[in-house]
């Protein structure tokens, strides 16, 4: 396949790889500090857009529609799961009154 | 040059705003600014001209998800300045890990040598009509299997949340 970087102008495919793993980078963090699991829950949903991000430019680059059919398959995952998971967060709340994760460690050992 | 610019200045909004869902004390900031992000990761989907996704992201995302935790958060009265906190050494840790997963993906990526075929303000097919043709040509199986999916979905949130299923 032809390479065309030398004779355009646009923006590096690394720009888009540097976002999407800050993007990333602060979903992970955010998962590892926070205690609440709302938040965690958000920060699950931000890693999930970084990779869709990433995959929808790898698509655009390489001229390839699969990726973008890929993405808008991981979004319809992705609204399934957050139902899912809102659900059972109403669960735990109903049942521990809180949504503080140290408060669910029966599983831990 | 121009949509350099761009670029720049949606990635800086979003990383902010991503960074406020961290900081912000209570749980209904966080989501407004996630929201924001969404926002801006749909600018993102129009610069790379994937029009339908940048399209079907609004819908879904900020439309639908951010909508079920803004209920989520309202309607149990979670909106609560968190008193729970971690030690401090176990945020410190968490934040020193995630910057080294940081420079660790990016040296990683960065030895790859990606081709580039296409400039992608060019390219079309991120257009609904051309997104349409593979879905509904090749991809045509997983797209009505996604329709189970969503049905076993409703039902199980239903079941979840009710009340007493015991």
């Amino acid at each position: 396949m032809p390479d065309i970087t030398n004779d355009m102008q646009f923006i590096p495919l690394s720009y888009y790889i540097a976002f999407c793993t800050a993007l990333f980078a602060i979903g992970v963090i955010g998962v590892l500090v926070k205690r609440n699991a709302l938040i965690i829950f958000m920060s699950v949903e931000l890693m999930l857009n970084s990779a869709n991000l990433l995959l929808a430019a790898f698509s655009a680059y390489r001229n390839d529609p699969a990726g973008q059919i890929f993405v808008f398959f991981i979004m319809v995952v992705a609204a399934a799961e957050v139902a899912i998971g809102l659900a059972l967060l109403v669960m735990i709340y109903r049942s521990t009154h809180t949504i503080d994760i140290n408060v669910l460690n029966k599983l831990k050992w | 040059m121009f949509s350099e610019y761009l670029f720049f200045i949606i990635s800086i909004a979003a990383i902010y705003s991503a960074l406020m869902v961290l900081i912000s004390k209570k749980p209904i900031h966080s989501v407004l600014y996630l929201t924001l992000c969404f926002f801006a990761i749909a600018g993102h989907y129009i610069l790379l001209n994937a029009q339908f996704l940048a399209v079907v992201h609004i819908i879904v995302y900020a439309g639908a998800i951010m909508v079920l935790f803004l209920f989520t958060v309202m309607l149990l009265n979670l909106n609560i300045e968190n008193d729970f906190k971690k030690p401090r050494l176990i945020k410190f840790a968490a934040v020193i890990s995630g910057s080294i997963f940081f420079l660790l993906m990016i040296a990683v990526l960065k030895s790859y040598d990606i081709a580039i075929v296409q400039n992608p303000a060019l390219t079309q097919i991120g257009l609904v009509k051309n997104l349409g043709n593979v879905l509904f040509k090749d991809y045509l199986l997983p797209f009505e299997i996604t329709s189970i999916l969503f049905l076993a979905a409703m039902v199980g949130a239903v079941m979840i949340g009710k009340k007493d299923i015991y």
